[in-house]
């Protein structure tokens, strides 16, 4: 039986997959490649939508079953109805945003005055930046205005971002910043 | 956008304006091309020949900042030539309404206007109620105040002639795209509208997009398979990051934001819209259900008023634009902000005014980024001209996951809300975003039980137990409490529910206080059938074939509704205007196709049912600066005077008081802009770290015409410094045809244009943000800086 890629990949949905190196996610002959059922033993498959632009081109990504459990391959998803396995340029080198050595493994943190970053650990950037954000807001907070209306909030703390961030993020993320009385939250829609 | 991507092979005319879909969305382009294949033909009005031009069957050049003026001439044209499509005009639009007698427009200005708040009075543009309340309407579009008469006075001054001498548009292509674009007023004919960015951007963004909505209005074009007013949204997840409430100015699903006018709950309510017109849908009269159901997804423990009570309020007494991006930077450059997040942003290049808002994160105690890479924001201590023993900011950088190392949805422009899954885990000790703020608010909490503080409640009552799943951030759950579900045993609209079951639409919300829903918008994503966000069926009735409609893949809010304001595409009996591509169609007693707007008999409903009224706005009394686009000038400018009247910049413009505009400044002589390249996203932190894409564009460079280059003895590659009031940048000098000088009112005007994408930090020698150079003053309304047309020199680096 001859199986071509789009039936391929509708037989093995959710199951293991992988392809050849092809980010532009041009379709491949009919028939699948021998070598690209090889691979298909290391690495695993999901789908995700690109993280540029708000086409929303839908993402097939190979991560490695083995050692790390790093992304081996990203590219277009032949099912997606809108972009149907193309990507442009952006989406087509995710791979190289992901398993890139530029990214800090670990939190930063610069002291005042200093020129340089100290590597920390998380435990102690998240109960630092907690003081800071209690300190900052408990000594900015208005209750009323100055024409006594009641306001809850403190101007002294500002936030901005993020449209890259998924939904459920954004939503938990504002929920968070009102919760502590922040009026100032702004975000890339803004420019 | 109104309409989604697959649509736009529907239309018959594509004009893309505001925008360079092909380099900037360049997968749009599949569907753009589809339609140019079936016979559609693409417009392309821009101040540059991109690649969009290069594909379009009509290129008109214009001048950045000229938009409305062009647009003003089209409204005219199709008035004129009775071009518009009547019944639509008539029946749907706000065409027949009666304006009261209190609106006139004189050299510029509106009634109402304030010279020395630099503030309209809007009550002044209000239209007239019957005894009822209804507003009066004449349907004949004969009384001289019915707003079709109010706008054809208002855009008679539009003549191609005016028109061609500011755009600098040459007459025969403002005529030619005219001619094509006004073609699609036929009942079964559509056009489409590509804006971006290129609108957006200037000191009448709004009224930029006004104008075109009020095009696509009198063509009948909103509703419609292959039309609707469509913005290319530029980030993955902007739809759904606004449709979060992210901004100062909106909780999620649009509720405005309280302010001090409205301190509890029931004055909240009092401004919900209303209409007395039985026609009339009115949706937001719902906003009450959707504002209690938010507030009860906060605090379940409290009632809706009570925890309406705790929550921050804006000052009514000041504008909305003093909580918006362009004053928080102004106010932290002052010193009054103390501590910030850049969460998941590069404002140190993505803001406008960039040495400001560089200096400004100076005078913060504390400044928390979250980002992929070490960026121009969190490094901003290291930066030039910096001087990292003089600041005193401490920074702390968390590093986060990238978006294939989690899970979650995103919506993209066409508000397909679609589920992405984690394929690799996150690099490092990296974190994703949720679970970074998960942990942050219970060490905030933890501090807040321990030690207590101001206003605690809002913070120790959260609910924070329905994001998270064995201590971690959950995306599952949390999309769950975004959808809502039911807190007790309820009846709503004759159908019984359970505690704790999904709710199913926003149609079963209440406000009592027995229902939760993180965003109304979001109900019916996430329902006891499951997450419809996840679904990837691509099968469609052979009615939602023809138009690509898609409704089994992802879900797109509202209610899974595919083109908004669908109602529009037919007549009053249900009858599609285009049968050919019908949206919706009454058939056999019942609607088919998409999900109708409404709902309801055909006939029983206006159509635009998100406006008080039910019509759709060719006249907004609602907007900052009029109810009618008018043609003002950048805040920056090279031309002395407005032709249309003696107003030469937009009245209200957002400003900062002390911050100098360079108008008919020969220190400044060219038009400077900004744009993006294919290979490169926003500031470029995303795409400056991945060596193919810095292959493709390795530094910024600076695209003059040849004439310009003349001008100034540049010659294609050599480098060039370019300059504004506010700052300097250098770049390599590309000379081009696709950039020609404009011909406004007699004078030759010169355009620089430059990418924004880069910054200090990478790649070595690629040079800094555009955003060195652009203005921190723009739209009244939304707070948008203008950074589409400003002024700027260009001189030859050692050259003189
Ligand atoms: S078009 Fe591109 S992918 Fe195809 S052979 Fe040429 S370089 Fe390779
Ligand atoms: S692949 Fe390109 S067009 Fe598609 S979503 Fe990503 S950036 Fe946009």
């Amino acid at each position: 039986m001859t199986v071509n890629r789009r039936q391929f990949l509708k037989l093995s949905a959710g199951a293991t997959l992988a392809s050849a190196f092809g980010g532009l996610g041009i379709s491949l002959a009919p028939s699948v490649a021998r070598a690209e059922l090889q691979k298909l033993q290391w690495a695993k498959q999901t789908t995700s939508v690109c993280c540029y632009c708000a086409v929303g081109c839908g993402l097939i990504v190979h991560t490695a079953k083995n050692g790390e459990g790093r992304a081996v391959n990203v590219e277009g998803d032949p099912d997606h109805p809108i972009n149907e396995g193309s990507l442009c340029p952006k989406g087509a080198s995710i791979f190289q945003l992901g398993e890139n050595n530029a990214r800090s493994p670990k939190p930063l943190y610069r002291a005042p005055g200093s020129g340089e970053w100290k590597e920390v650990e998380w435990d102690w950037a998240l109960t630092e930046i907690a003081k800071r954000v209690k300190k900052t807001r408990d000594e900015s907070f208005q209750l009323a205005n100055a024409a006594g209306e009641k306001v809850n909030r403190t101007e002294a703390i500002a936030s901005f971002g993020s449209a890259a961030m998924d939904n459920e993020e954004c939503w938990a993320y504002q929920v968070i910043l009102r919760s502590l009385g922040l009026v100032f939250i702004e975000h890339q829609a803004r420019i | 956008m109104t309409n989604h991507w697959n649509d736009l092979a529907n239309s018959d005319c594509v004009l893309i304006m505001g925008s360079n879909a092909a380099e900037n969305h360049p997968i749009s382009f599949k569907w753009v091309l589809r339609a140019q294949d079936k016979g559609a033909t693409l417009i392309h009005v821009d101040p540059r020949f991109t690649r969009t031009s290069a594909k379009c069957d009509i290129y008109a050049p214009i001048r950045s900042g000229a938009d409305i003026p062009f647009l003003g001439g089209l409204i005219k044209y199709i008035l004129e030539n009775k071009l518009y499509f009547e019944e639509y005009v008539r029946e749907y639009t706000n065409a027949s309404l009666i304006v009261g007698e209190k609106f006139s427009f004189k050299d510029g200005l509106f009634s109402g206007y304030d010279a020395d708040k630099r503030k309209y009075d809007k009550s002044q543009w209000a239209f007239e109620l019957d005894e009822n309340g209804v507003p009066r309407r004449d349907p004949s579009l004969k009384h001289p105040r019915c707003v079709f008469n109010l706008m054809k006075k208002h855009y008679e001054r539009y003549t191609v002639d005016k028109v061609a001498d500011i755009t600098g548009t040459p007459k025969d292509l403002i005529l030619k795209v005219y001619k094509a674009y006004a073609a699609t007023g036929k009942p079964d004919k559509a056009g489409t509208i590509m804006y971006a960015m290129g609108w957006t951007q200037h000191s009448v963004g709004v009224q930029n997009i006004r104008a075109m909505a009020m095009v696509q209005l009198l063509l009948g074009n909103i509703g419609v398979a292959g039309g609707g007013v469509n913005a290319l949204r530029g980030e993955s997840n902007v739809q759904g990051s606004t449709d979060q409430g992210l901004l100062a100015h909106i909780w999620p699903g649009y509720n405005p934001t309280p302010t001090t006018k409205q301190a509890t709950l029931d004055l909240y309510n009092t401004i919900t819209p209303q209409s007395k017109d039985p026609m009339s849908v009115n949706w937001w009269q719902n906003r009450p259900k959707y504002v209690a159901s938010y507030l009860k997804a906060l605090y379940p423990d409290l009632a809706p008023a009570d925890a309406y009570d705790i929550m921050p309020k804006l000052d009514a007494s000041k504008p909305a634009t003093y909580y918006f991006w362009l004053n928080i930077f102004d106010k932290m450059d002052k010193g009054d902000v103390k501590g910030c997040f850049a969460w998941g942003m590069n404002p140190a290049c993505g803001g406008a005014n960039a040495n400001k808002n560089r200096r400004a994160l100076g005078k913060l105690d504390w400044l928390v980024n979250v980002n992929i890479f070490e960026n121009e924001t969190s490094s901003f201590w290291k930066g030039p001209g910096m001087k990292p023993e003089e600041i005193g900011t401490e920074v702390f950088f968390l590093p986060c996951a990238v978006s294939i190392e989690k899970e979650g949805s995103v919506a993209n422009s066409g508000r397909w809300m679609q589920w992405r899954y984690r394929g690799p885990k996150p690099w490092g000790q990296t974190k994703p975003d949720g679970d970074i703020m998960l942990e942050m608010m219970h060490k905030i909490r933890d501090l807040y039980t321990k030690e207590g503080g101001v206003h605690a409640d809002p913070i120790l009552k959260l609910n924070v137990k329905d994001w998270e799943e064995h201590n971690e951030f959950s995306p599952a759950k949390t999309a769950k409490l975004m959808n809502g579900y039911f807190l007790k045993d309820v009846e709503v609209g004759g159908k019984q529910f359970k505690a704790g079951q999904q709710v199913p639409s926003f149609a079963f919300l209440t406000a009592d206080g027995s229902t939760c829903s993180g965003n109304w918008l979001h109900a019916g994503s996430f329902t006891d059938a499951g997450n419809m966000m996840a679904r990837r069926d691509t099968s469609q009735t052979p009615e939602q074939a023809r138009i690509g409609l898609f409704p089994n893949w992802s879900f797109s809010w509202p209610v899974n509704r595919r083109i908004i304001y669908n109602r529009a595409s037919v007549d009053k009996t249900g009858k599609p205007w285009n049968p050919a591509k019908a949206v919706i169609e009454w058939k056999d007693g019942k609607w088919v196709g998409d999900v109708v707007d409404g709902g309801g008999d055909p006939g029983t409903k206006h159509p635009f049912i998100m406006q008080t009224h039910g019509f759709g706005a060719l006249y907004g009394p609602g907007r900052e600066e009029g109810p009618l686009p008018e043609h003002y000038e950048p805040l920056e400018c090279p031309v002395s005077k407005n032709p249309f009247s003696k107003q030469l910049h937009n009245p209200v413009a957002f400003k900062i008081e002390g911050e100098k505009a360079a108008v008919c400044d020969p220190k400044f002589p060219f038009i400077g802009t900004t744009y993006r390249v294919t290979e490169h996203w926003q500031t470029g932190l995303m795409t400056r770290r991945c060596a193919w894409l810095v292959e493709a564009e390795p530094e910024i460079f600076a695209e003059v015409s040849k004439e310009l280059a003349k001008l100034r003895g540049i010659k294609n590659g050599d480098r060039v410094k370019v300059s504004s009031l506010r700052g300097s940048l250098e770049a390599v000098a590309i000379v081009t045809e696709r950039i020609k000088p404009y011909k406004v009112m007699g004078a030759e005007i010169h355009m620089v244009g430059l990418p924004w994408h880069y910054g200090w930090m990478v790649p070595r020698n690629g040079g800094d943000t555009a955003n060195l150079l652009t203005p921190s003053a723009g739209d009244p309304n939304t707070g948008i800086p203008e950074t589409k047309a400003f002024m700027v020199d260009i001189r030859k680096v050692g050259g003189k």
